[in-house]
């Protein structure tokens, strides 16, 4: 369980002294964007979220690419793919579709999805519209069901400031067991903070104990232990054995499709060669 | 617990989802909004519980209602149209000015002098460099300024508005509402369109999305649209209403392309692709102010500037080709003279000529360079060699009455200009957009109903239209 520091504008205009060289936030100048050019990298960080809440903004202003960020629900279909350098180390970062949800099939979901479990990213970056916390969190819950290396990105903090909404971050860090930085991408307010926190999720200097929901009666709890104790005998070393089973008990076609055939073994590929999610391939949108 | 296996594994699960019970699903979806909507409100404070004057709403209102908001769409796009449409003319004239006028001249005099051979000067300067020199002159003003006006439509959150006002008719044509989008992008390029299909999830409503993407009219349509109609509908009439008559006109036709989606969307799910429609909740985004600059400089270099290569790549193959086909001889006659001779009979059928077939033949990789090709190939075959440098060489045009009247002696009248607007809107896809749906689909049969379906109707539509027109 990590406290996101919070850092006022006070602090980061104050003048550099030697003490701030080595201060994580006077790190953000050591951004380098990478562009499309990662030859190699140390850490791959995946970014997640409901459509149109300004993931294409953060990726853009991470990697120095210029996707084209529409006002647009379902811009992103595919992965996008870029990279930046940040206080001596290379990342890859990976746009994924914005979808509401992952739990059912449809195919952006299932590349989120799929890239968030199999691909088994260093950190997932989960941005969410801090106007509309509500309905994002949904998929923040999700996210933690999944993978444990996660960091809250509450972005348009402008706009929720102009709305007179107040987020308390302290509080929602701690509710949802990993960090949460607030944002205003477009701005690029909070985005030094935003990466130095991702970094040390990243490195496994800051350890979430991401939320989980209660959401087992007895008979559910003891439904998921017993496939989770199958599933680790067959396919040992199964990072999110929980989450499969309860796939599985909601009769997720593909997940089944992966037992069966005994693949799931398989998609956890070192970090190298991340699961390639089906039909994903590079395309440019000029819609 | 030793000789587990994976058919164990899924025994287990069948069992257990017996006990769990069928609402497990349902619990499960409900638990997290539970769930999130406890830690939010614990998170969030928001101003007074009174109701604040929302503009946003307000806009919505207008935007989206069952009145206002059809007349309201038609009205924003003609006005885009028309500001395209008057602003390109200037700039248009200016570059083919310089490339045409000035530049080609310059560059045949320098061949002359470096003693380059007849054929190689031809085959460069007057086949490649000329096509690619008329493509860059009509294609780079109009987009220059259509795109940045459509981005910034988009950005601002209009384009959701549309596809909401849009999505009511898909459910009612049998497919899934979320086509209004990937029908938006399809405005674009199909080739996108077709990919943005993926956030339908059911296959049969993505499929029906996938077919009827073409009948959006794309990047590469959009200035072939424009020029005919600002040569043929905007000079039937006083030169005040030019402009508009000539936007209006494009309205007309994209209008046509999205009546042509519900109706063919309507066709696939009574016939080939049966099945119940889905339900989803669209979300209308916030409006947001636009950011202007970067607006106009990421539509500049992400669209204009891809179309524009796109079309160079393909115009500098192609004006080879088209400079070939019009010098090389079999018999007394050029290979593309042979050609449009094959096709003339079917091209008058169809309300067009055969150098118009050979054009869309020629344009199968892109539909961009279809004009260029076509006004190429008049100057060959109606020997209007005045107007050119040469055979096979494209030429400079002026003023639109020029333009016009050189279209009027290679035979062309205004069921030839309104012929044309239909078969470009209603043809095979581009080669990209097909491979892209192959790639999709990963199914032959779909791929050539894809292409083959539209190319049919454009035939038969075009065949109709020049029939009821010569009985009048």
């Amino acid at each position: 369980m990590s406290e996101p520091t919070y850092v006022n504008e006070g602090q980061t205009t104050a003048a550099l002294t030697s003490a701030c060289s080595t201060c994580a936030i006077h790190q953000a100048s050591q951004l380098e964007r990478l562009g499309v050019r990662l030859d190699n990298y140390d850490y791959v960080v995946a970014l997640a979220g409901n459509p149109n809440v300004g993931k294409s903004t953060v990726f853009n202003r991470l990697t120095g690419l210029r996707q084209h960020t529409g006002n647009w629900p379902g811009k992103t279909v595919s992965r996008a793919e870029g990279g930046f350098r940040y206080a001596a180390h290379q990342y890859k970062l990976v746009d994924l579709p914005g979808t509401y949800s992952l739990l059912s099939n449809s195919q952006d979901e299932e590349i989120a999805r799929d890239f968030i479990v199999f691909g088994q990213p260093d950190a997932t970056i989960i941005v969410v519209d801090a106007t509309v916390l509500e309905r994002n969190l949904n998929l923040v819950l999700q996210v933690l069901d999944m993978t444990s290396r996660a960091v809250v990105c509450l972005n348009l903090m402008d706009e929720a400031r102009r709305k007179d909404i107040q987020v308390d971050q302290r509080r929602l860090a701690r509710d949802l067991g990993v960090p949460v930085v607030a944002t205003a991408a477009r701005r690029g307010e909070g985005l030094s903070e935003l990466l130095a926190t991702v970094s040390a999720v990243a490195r496994g200097q800051t350890v979430c104990r991401p939320y989980h929901i209660e959401h087992e009666s007895p008979a559910l709890k003891q439904a998921v232990a017993q496939l989770v104790r199958q599933l680790e005998t067959v396919f040992p070393g199964l990072p999110n054995a929980r989450w499969v089973a309860l796939r599985l008990l909601d009769g997720d076609e593909r997940i089944e499709e992966l037992v069966r055939t005994g693949e799931l073994g398989n998609m956890f590929q070192t970090r190298q060669q991340p699961a390639s999610p089906g039909l994903a391939f590079p395309i440019e949108v000029h819609g | 617990m030793k000789n587990v296996t994976t058919n164990d594994i899924l025994a287990t699960a069948a069992t257990l989802r017996q006990e769990v019970g069928s609402t497990f699903h349902a619990e499960l979806t409900e638990t997290i909004y539970i769930e999130a909507a406890r830690l939010a409100d614990r998170a969030v404070t928001r101003p007074g519980e009174h109701e604040r004057f929302d503009l946003s709403r307000q806009i919505d209102r207008i935007v989206t209602s069952r009145l206002w908001g059809f007349p309201l769409m038609v009205a924003l796009f003609a006005l885009v149209f028309w500001i395209t449409i008057e602003g390109a003319n200037i700039p248009s004239a200016l570059l083919a000015e310089f490339l045409i006028d000035t530049m080609h001249p310059w560059l045949k005099g320098l061949a002359a002098a470096i003693g380059l051979p007849w054929w190689l000067d031809g085959l460069l300067l007057d086949g490649m460099y000329l096509t690619t020199a008329w493509v860059v002159s009509v294609m780079l003003p109009p987009m220059a300024i259509f795109f940045p006006l459509f981005t910034l439509l988009e950005d601002l959150g209009y384009l959701p508005r549309v596809a909401f006002n849009l999505d009511n008719m898909f459910r009612k044509a049998g497919a899934h509402g979320k086509q209004s989008l990937s029908m938006m992008m399809g405005f674009g390029c199909n080739a996108a369109g077709v990919i943005a299909t993926r956030v339908i999830d059911s296959p049969r409503e993505r499929l029906i999305a996938m077919l009827t993407n073409n009948f959006a009219l794309c990047n590469g349509r959009w200035p072939t649209q424009i020029l005919i109609a600002m040569v043929f509908m905007g000079t039937l009439v006083p030169a005040a209403l030019a402009g508009l008559v000539s936007a209006m006109a494009v309205v007309a036709v994209a209008l046509l392309g999205v009546l042509l989606t519900f109706i063919v969307s309507w066709a696939l799910s009574r016939t080939m692709l049966k099945g119940e429609v889905s339900t989803f909740s669209l979300e209308l985004p916030p409006y947001r102010p636009p950011n202007v600059w970067q607006t106009i400089y990421t539509s500049v270099i992400d669209r204009t500037l891809f179309v524009l290569w796109r079309a160079i790549v393909f115009a500098l193959p192609a004006g080879a080709i088209i400079w070939l086909s019009a010098n090389v001889m079999i018999g007394d006659m050029s290979i593309a003279e042979h050609l449009i001779t094959i096709l003339a009979p079917i091209g008058w059928l169809m309300g067009l000529n055969g150098i118009i077939l050979v054009a869309y033949l020629v344009a199968i990789p892109a539909n961009e360079i279809v004009m260029p090709t076509i006004l190429m190939l008049i100057v060959l075959v109606t020997g209007q060699h005045e107007l050119g440098a040469g055979t096979g060489v494209l030429f400079e045009i002026g003023a639109d009455e020029g333009i016009r009247e050189f279209f009027a002696l290679s035979g062309w009248t205004l069921l030839t200009a309104v012929n044309l607007m239909l078969f470009s809107l209603i043809h095979n896809p581009c080669s990209t957009t097909i491979y892209t749906i192959y790639q999709e689909t990963r199914s032959l049969k779909w791929t050539a109903v894809a292409a083959l379906l539209p190319l049919l109707m454009g035939i038969v539509v075009t065949i109709l239209v020049a029939a009821v027109w010569r009985l009048f």
